[in-house]
């Protein structure tokens, strides 16, 4: 009996988040602690000659400064996902650069001292003679011939040359369709902008020697890892990672940054503990970016609109060094998921993940799926256009059918794995209904003869979630370094209060309360006597950490399997009680009664207590129902829907209104739908802000023009819509859940919708595409290009 | 650097420092008294994380310095409800107008002026009046419906 799935449960961790009582990283206080500031190269390219630091050394407050050199003895970041089945040429920052920077931004000097003030003021002190040297700051440029090398071992910046799908079937193909529509698309890089910035604060205690390494994580086990096999080369017990309350993180935060590790040796080196916060400046400047594709594809098709081929070349922009999991967005996460929500046929990628003079570019939410879903929903809808159909009829014609599941697209690019389940048709009708789709064409047409431009665009996508099976993911299938897998462990103590710790991490998502929800159902308990814990190394099991959407799909179940085997324990220790046999007895609702009799049960309270105390337990029982469950789940799962937009254009101005926002998301069955709206309307605003406001914007001497929110535009509450947002519900096979994931699916489905409606509504122009994002003046511009 | 005697009258209680000149009021409010409820996002002024009460005026503690606050009154996050959760907090638990929680001090700081302003506020006028906070999260649409529910409470209907 389901009491809380499904529930739109109010949030458990709230009451701390709205009364300022949540104690995020920077409101961490340790006796004694110094605080850090790292001097950045104001240069993208250039050799470090030479750093003199004995002002900056003597100003009052100031503790102690250092250098690269100083830090010579550690290894640079590791580069944990190395794109399968190529070489690739890794380059990883250090913790502060020694002879060379490749972007600005990197840190080459830290001041610590008696506070930040004193710190910041210190860094103008100190002297450094760099030879600057030439830049680029374009993926595709940086390939030509006489461009600026970054690295010796990556001739032409090429980092890694990666492809998947069959070639010569696409070219075949290709060349007996009717129809061959090429377009070039740019899928511009975007700042993921966390509200809260990065910090770490370190620690180390000389009596153990062991580390305490606070930081905003969203993979605190991880990083533990990292740090101390990779970097520092120490025991891994001896270190402690925490990651309390995050303000966010969009993928920004999943990576090990240069400072983490820094802040750790520092507090070893001057015995105090020692704290490094970002300012939103450095959060721009020195914090992953997302995105910055630049593609070319051709796509072939019949007249009916059936679609015959895809063939794909993306140049990737990784930055001028190699972030954590960098390579693997690009090629794992975006070339198997180009096939979209359709059958076809033949289908090649190939791209050229690159080094430029440019922030280090990484997961941003979605991660390789919106880019992915941008290519095939835009080039969807140029085949509609091209064959003068229309865009719903077009996707129908070429949806993945449910009974076509387990489905794995074109040439295995999923390497073994297979689309999940899904009806692709279904979420496109119901959007399509509740929008009007037909009334919305009319009334399109009547505005026209008005001069008014109403478009609308739809978005029908599938996506990759609960990204796990090692043995897909790792080191031999698609060369992340580990598996990724997570765990659970659920403890019910002898009063029946039970504790919940997860290798899963919450920063936003609201798992405290989704997590509670499940155990309390399973094990038929009130939500209010369940704790979830996360976030601590010494407190919970070795995970993972969340991004991919996998903390219900894999985090969620790694937990209600730890719950089964709590039941199942519980269920005979109740028969003993009940003096009954244990085939007789089931466990439901939290009482354990012998079949047919419930009057007579022993409740989960009474058999913790009994299990805790243990005087008496059945012959071979261990005592204390507390069940640590790892789960690595066959396949991944692939979440699904349909989303539409929308906007009215002004012609003489070229902004874009949004009149209307809708979306059918498909996640299996939902947890919160309070929790599950709420991860898609964040996601939507995250792709309409790709779509018509934001951009990271360098110039060609790798000087980032949007260093600030004054200038990188994220959208505000009156640059939104309304949203409209429902489900439909298919279960994954994947899991005993049936669950999929949600954190991703509205960034991955809205750009397009966004840019096929603009595009929509100035078809009466001649216009098929227009680079995002979709600015007055860019949009302003296509029109007087197009000329009326 | 010479420093500066001042009392300011937080949540209801003086509190008397000696800060230097330039020192931010959020700085003041953070590290001097301890309320970390008050939070920090950019440090250009835009995005309202930092947003408290000064004698009655909502605004951004990260664009006053503490020396300019002297004398005043400041209600910050932790004041606001005192000891119980004002009607704000409570629309934005009720409608999950938060995700990760860290704009939303600012927000609720913001939101509590926004209606004693406009108690009957449009959709339009709630997002006119959220100009000065960014929210990374919600896509403000919670946020919006809190607001309105705070509203609709504050007139006594339900
Ligand atoms: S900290 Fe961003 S406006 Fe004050
Ligand atoms: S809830 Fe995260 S920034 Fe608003």
């Amino acid at each position: 009996m389901a009491k809380y799935v499904g529930a739109r449960q109010k949030r458990v961790e709230d009451p701390r988040l709205i009364t300022g009582n949540a104690r995020y990283l920077e409101d961490v206080q340790l006796p004694g602690m110094l605080h850090a500031a790292v001097l950045r190269s104001p240069y993208a390219h250039a050799r470090i000659d030479s750093i003199d630091t004995s002002a900056a050394s003597r100003l009052p407050g100031v503790v102690a400064v250092f250098t690269g050199q100083d830090f010579a003895d550690l290894n640079p970041l590791p580069c944990a996902w190395q794109a399968g089945g190529v070489t690739n040429n890794a380059n990883t920052p250090r913790v502060l650069e020694i002879d060379k920077v490749t972007h600005t931004g990197m840190g080459i000097a830290v001041v610590v001292a008696e506070d930040r003030y004193a710190a910041e003021d210190a860094l103008a002190h100190i002297e450094v003679a760099y030879s600057v040297l030439p830049t680029v700051v374009d993926a595709k440029k940086a390939t030509e011939a006489g461009a600026p090398q970054l690295h010796e071992n990556a001739p032409d910046n090429i980092c890694m040359t990666w492809e998947c799908g069959d070639q010569d079937g696409t070219d075949r193909a290709l060349g007996a369709s009717d129809v061959v529509i090429r377009e070039h698309l740019t899928n511009q890089r975007l700042i993921p902008t966390a509200m809260e910035p990065r910090g770490a604060i370190g620690s180390y205690d000389p009596g153990t020697e062991e580390y305490t390494v606070w930081m905003t994580s969203q993979a605190p086990h991880v990083m533990r890892l990292l740090m101390t096999a990779f970097v520092m080369g120490i025991p891994e017990t001896k270190m402690r990672c925490l990651s309390p309350q995050v303000g966010g993180a969009f993928g920004s935060k999943i990576f090990l940054y240069p400072e983490y590790p820094m802040v750790a040796v520092l507090a070893q080196k001057l015995g105090r503990p020692v704290k490094w916060t970002e300012s939103r400046q450095e959060n721009y400047i020195a914090t992953t970016h997302g995105r910055d594709h630049q593609t070319d594809f051709e796509v072939g098709a019949l007249r009916d609109g059936t679609i015959t081929a895809l063939k794909v070349t993306t140049y990737a922009n990784l930055g001028g060094t190699l972030s954590t999991i960098a390579p693997g967005i690009p090629t794992s996460l975006y070339g198997s998921m180009l096939s979209g929500t359709y059958k076809i046929p033949h289908l090649h990628c190939q791209v050229y993940g690159v080094y430029t003079n440019t922030a280090m570019v990484d997961a941003y939410r979605g991660a390789g799926r919106p880019e992915a879903t941008f290519v095939i929903e835009r080039a969807v809808d140029l085949v509609a256009r091209e064959l003068n159909l229309d865009p719903a009829e077009v996707r129908r014609k070429n949806f993945i059918q449910p009974e076509d599941f387990p489905y794995e697209p074109a040439s295995n690019l999923l390497n073994g794995l297979a689309y999940d389940s899904g009806e692709y048709e279904k979420a496109l009708e119901r959007a399509l209904e509740q929008v009007g789709y037909r009334e919305f064409r009319q009334e399109q047409q009547e505005a026209r003869q008005q001069g008014r431009y109403l478009g609308i665009g739809l978005s029908s996508y599938v996506e990759i979630c609960g990204v796990a099976p090692s043995k897909w993911v790792g080191l031999p299938g698609e060369g992340w370094g580990a598996g990724l897998w997570e765990s659970a462990n659920v403890r019910v103590h002898l009063t029946g209060k039970t504790v919940v710790t997860t290798g899963s991490q919450s920063h936003g998502q609201g798992l405290e309360t989704t997590m509670a929800q499940v155990v309390a159902d399973e094990l038929g308990i009130p939500i209010e006597d369940i704790e979830v814990k996360h976030s601590d190394t010494m407190s919970t099991p070795f995970g993972y950490g969340t991004y991919g959407s996998r903390s219900a799909a894999v985090g969620t179940i790694a937990l209600y399997n730890s719950v089964q085997r709590i039941k199942e324990k519980a269920r005979k220790l109740g028969a003993h009680m009940l003096e009954a046999s244990e085939e007789d007895v089931v466990y439901q609702d939290g009482n354990v009664f012998v079949k047919g009799s419930p009057e007579q049960a022993k409740t989960i309270q009474e058999i913790a207590g009994a299990a805790a105390v243990a005087y008496d337990l059945p012959a071979g029982m261990e005592p204390f129902l507390d069940d640590t469950a790892y789960y690595d789940p066959p396949n991944c799962t692939y979440p699904f829907g349909t989303h539409i937009c929308i906007v009215e254009v002004d012609t003489d101005t070229g902004r874009v209104e949004i009149k209307r926002y809708l979306s059918v998301d498909d996640c299996g069955p939902v947890i919160n739908p309070l929790i599950a709206d709420g991860q898609v309307q964040g996601g939507i605003t995250q792709g309409i802000a790709q779509a018509l406001y934001e951009f990271a914007a360098y110039d060609d001497s790798g000087q980032l023009l949007t260093a600030s929110m004054m200038d990188y535009a994220i959208p505000k509450a009156e640059h939104l819509p309304h949203f409209e947002n429902s489900h439909t519900v298919t279960p994954s096979p994947v899991n005993p859940m049936g669950i999929k994931g949600i954190g991703e699916a509205g960034t991955i489905a809205s750009a397009p919708a966004v840019v096929n409606a603009v595009v929509d509504a100035l078809s009466p122009f001649g216009i098929r595409d227009i680079n995002m994002p979709l600015t007055p003046q860019a949009v302003w511009r296509a029109i007087q290009e197009a000329g009326r | 650097m010479q420093k500066i005697p001042i009392t300011v009258e937080v949540n209801g209680r003086k509190a008397s420092r000696e800060v230097e000149p330039r020192l931010l009021l959020v700085h003041f409010l953070r590290e001097a008294l301890g309320l970390t409820g008050t939070k920090i996002g950019c440090d250009t002024s835009q995005c309202g994380s930092c947003t408290v009460h000064l004698d009655g005026m909502a605004v951004k503690s990260c664009t006053v310095l503490a020396v300019q606050a002297n004398g005043s009154q400041v209600t910050t996050i932790e004041g606001l409800g005192n000891g119980e959760l004002h009607p704000m907090q409570q629309a934005f638990w009720d409608n999950h107008g938060l995700q990760c929680g860290y704009c939303t001090p600012g927000m609720i700081m913001t939101a509590t002026k926004l209606l004693e302003e406009n108690p009957n506020p449009s959709d339009e006028e709630i997002r006119d009046g959220l100009e000065g906070n960014l929210c990374r999260c919600t896509g403000y649409e919670n946020i919006v419906k809190a607001i309105r529910a705070a509203a609709e409470t504050a007139r006594g209907g339900s």
